[in-house]
């Protein structure tokens, strides 16, 4: 039984000819499937950037909607509002995790949380918004605000910010910890000063993935922050916001052009906040990985 | 851990004394789990009257209505709830996994085919560029997924890829879209719209493992005169099948709570069980959401309870589903570690 391995050789049996021809075939549909999936995605984009684009003006930006037409700037305010303001919470509370998990939690609990954070992270964003909805606003009686949105939000990028912080702060070799508490340093020194400035690059990516999370999401936020026709007023609680994503969801369903317009010109704005984001992290750390 | 022969007590003293520090960031890291106990035991008191009010007819009827709004509430088997009212999710049951198990029909050999395709096909030079553009489509938020299935994906499926299958299988009931309004939007637009969203989770699980197969395995393979094609078939792809299996649950949980998008393209039908591929549904997750306004008008609060109830059914089976694939993909690395 000799098999030639040329490609080019002249006699190949039927057997081999049908092995040839079903592995071009199969390659041929593994490149259709990942053209099943890029297609769409440049279409999304493609559709997005032109409708989105030709709404751009400059009362997009100076001015507020009033339902049906008008500017975002009610809407960008507020998502930004919001998606910092979930920082404020997000961050200390996962870079602190990710770096109890990464430095203490080589044990059972470490593991249980680590299992923990993850399983949170597989959470349906609904849900979460309703849990945030019968406890915050209702319960705490903070009606649709910037406050219940924010930590709502800040519930859901948590479990994130915490695992990639991990992730990054494992990488800082151990002789450095090492040569620090040599030199006498405290833990919270060799913590703070050592491990979280040498793996900072990899936590400043942790906060930018989830800021693009929060700028993306809707449905935890419908029923948390509400929604608001007027520029932010400055208060937490007991006033709704507006934010992009609202509109999209939204005014796409106006019988009307330029509530259209505006949904497109929303999601562009998210788009490019969420592509930015991703697109510019993995550039950074690709020459690491 | 326990040695051999434990020593006496004495001379055991050298266990290390925590800090404050470490304390205080155990304290943190705690606050996760707490939140995830704080989510189920609040939102199980607030829908603790539902669950006793709607016993087993909650996922046994498909009739969900909030009975009569404008009479006095009348007393129902010991609770105070609205003439007529009556909270059966079984459609909202049927929706989600329906359109939840075709995106995972279409998903999987798309993804795939992805994988294979950029780990196996594509030129050193192009990965990084095409992988990424894979990536991207994860990252995509919900609700812009929905605003291109509404724009883009209901009128192509209203006018090519519908009349497309009723040409050819049209004799069925099932995939006749004159059967539906034939707007595009539903089963079929959720399922193709879930099935995007999941592609990635499940291709890059694969791709990543498909790169960690030993070197070895894929040169005795090649030895052995298998073309290029089989190597991946037959000899990488039996060595990740249980992270890929572990992927595709990953993809579930994902599709099994999605709000947005499906909301947006589903159609949002109430009350009955879908008869073709192009007839409205509405999964549990978008019916949460659509649903809380006109489930605030009811003055004993039965229905946001029930509301309640079906977060906290969903979140239950979610948590089940992603605890088993985090599972699943754990224990396939470590096997493959050691």
């Amino acid at each position: 039984m000799s098999v030639t391995f040329e490609a080019a050789a002249p006699k190949r049996s039927s057997l081999e000819r049908r092995r040839v021809i079903i592995s071009a075939i199969g390659w041929g549909l593994c490149g259709f499937a990942f053209l099943l999936v890029a297609v769409p995605l440049l279409d999304l984009v493609l559709t997005i950037v032109i409708k989105g684009a030709s709404a751009f003006s400059i009362t997009l930006f100076t001015t507020s909607s009033n339902g049906v037409k008008g500017g975002l700037l009610a809407a960008i305010v507020g998502t930004a509002v919001l998606s910092l303001g979930s920082l404020v919470f997000a961050v200390p509370i996962g870079v602190g995790a990710g770096l109890y998990l990464s430095e203490y939690g080589q044990n059972r609990l470490g593991s249980v949380i680590r299992f923990l954070s993850d399983t949170l992270t597989g959470m349906p964003s609904v849900v979460l918004g309703y849990f945030s909805y019968i406890t915050m606003v209702i319960g705490f009686g903070w009606q649709f605000s910037a406050l219940a949105g924010s930590i709502t939000l800040a519930i859901m990028i948590v479990p994130y910010l915490a695992r990639i912080t991990e992730l990054s702060l494992q990488r800082v070799p151990v002789a450095m910890r090492e040569a620090a508490f040599a030199l006498g340093a405290q833990e919270r020194t060799v913590a703070f000063r050592v491990v979280l400035s040498a793996g900072l690059p990899g936590v400043i990516t942790g906060v930018l993935l989830g800021l693009a999370i929060s700028v993306g999401e809707t449905a935890p936020l419908i029923y948390t922050a509400g929604w608001s026709n007027y520029v932010w007023n400055g208060k937490f609680i007991h006033q709704p916001i507006g934010y992009l994503t609202y509109v999209i969801w939204t005014f796409i369903d106006q019988p009307y052009k330029s509530a259209h317009a505006l949904a497109f010109a929303a999601a562009l704005l998210v788009m490019l906040v969420v592509l930015a984001i991703n697109i510019g992290v993995r550039i950074v750390l690709r020459p690491k990985v | 851990m326990s040695l051999p022969d434990d020593p006496p007590a004495s001379a055991v003293q050298i266990k290390r004394k925590r800090s404050r520090f470490e304390l205080g960031l155990t304290g943190i890291a705690l606050l996760i789990p707490i939140a995830l106990f704080v989510i189920v035991l609040f939102l199980g008191q607030y829908a603790w009257q539902a669950i006793g009010f709607n016993g087993i007819r909650f996922i046994g009827t498909i009739d969900w209505s909030l009975g009569n709004l404008y009479m006095n509430p009348v007393v129902t088997r010991g609770y105070s709830v609205p003439l007529g009212a009556n909270y059966g999710i079984l459609a909202f049951i049927v929706g989600t996994l329906f359109s939840s198990f075709l995106a995972l029909l279409f998903a999987l050999p798309v993804a795939v085919g992805t994988a294979i395709f950029l780990a196996e096909a594509v030129p050193e030079r192009l990965r990084p560029a095409l992988s990424l553009l894979v990536e991207l489509v994860a990252v995509v938020p919900s609700v812009v997924f929905g605003l291109w299935g509404i724009y883009v994906l209901a009128p192509l499926i209203s006018h090519y890829i519908g009349p497309g299958i009723t040409a050819v299988l049209g004799f069925i009931p099932f995939f006749n879209i004159h059967n539906s309004t034939g707007s595009g939007f539903g089963l079929l637009a959720a399922a193709i719209v879930l099935a995007l969203m999941i592609t990635p989770i499940i291709a890059t699980t694969l791709y990543d493992a498909l790169r960690q197969v030993p070197r070895e395995l894929r040169e005795s393979a090649v030895a052995l005169g298998a073309t290029r094609f089989e190597v991946v078939i037959k000899t990488m792809l039996p060595t990740v099948r249980v992270t890929l299996v572990g992927g595709v649950v990953l993809g579930l949980g994902r599709a099994l709570g999605e709000t947005m998008a499906v909301l947006m393209v589903s159609g949002g039908a109430l009350n009955y069980l879908p008869k073709t591929l192009f007839t409205p549904i509405s999964t549990m997750a978008a019916f949460i959401l659509s649903q809380l306004d006109s489930a605030l008008g009811d003055p004993t609060n039965m229905a946001v309870k029930s509301l309640a109830e079906i977060a906290l059914v969903l979140f239950l089976i979610t948590l089940a589903v992603n605890a088993l694939a985090r599972v699943i993909v754990r224990g396939a690395t470590f096997v493959r570690n050691v």
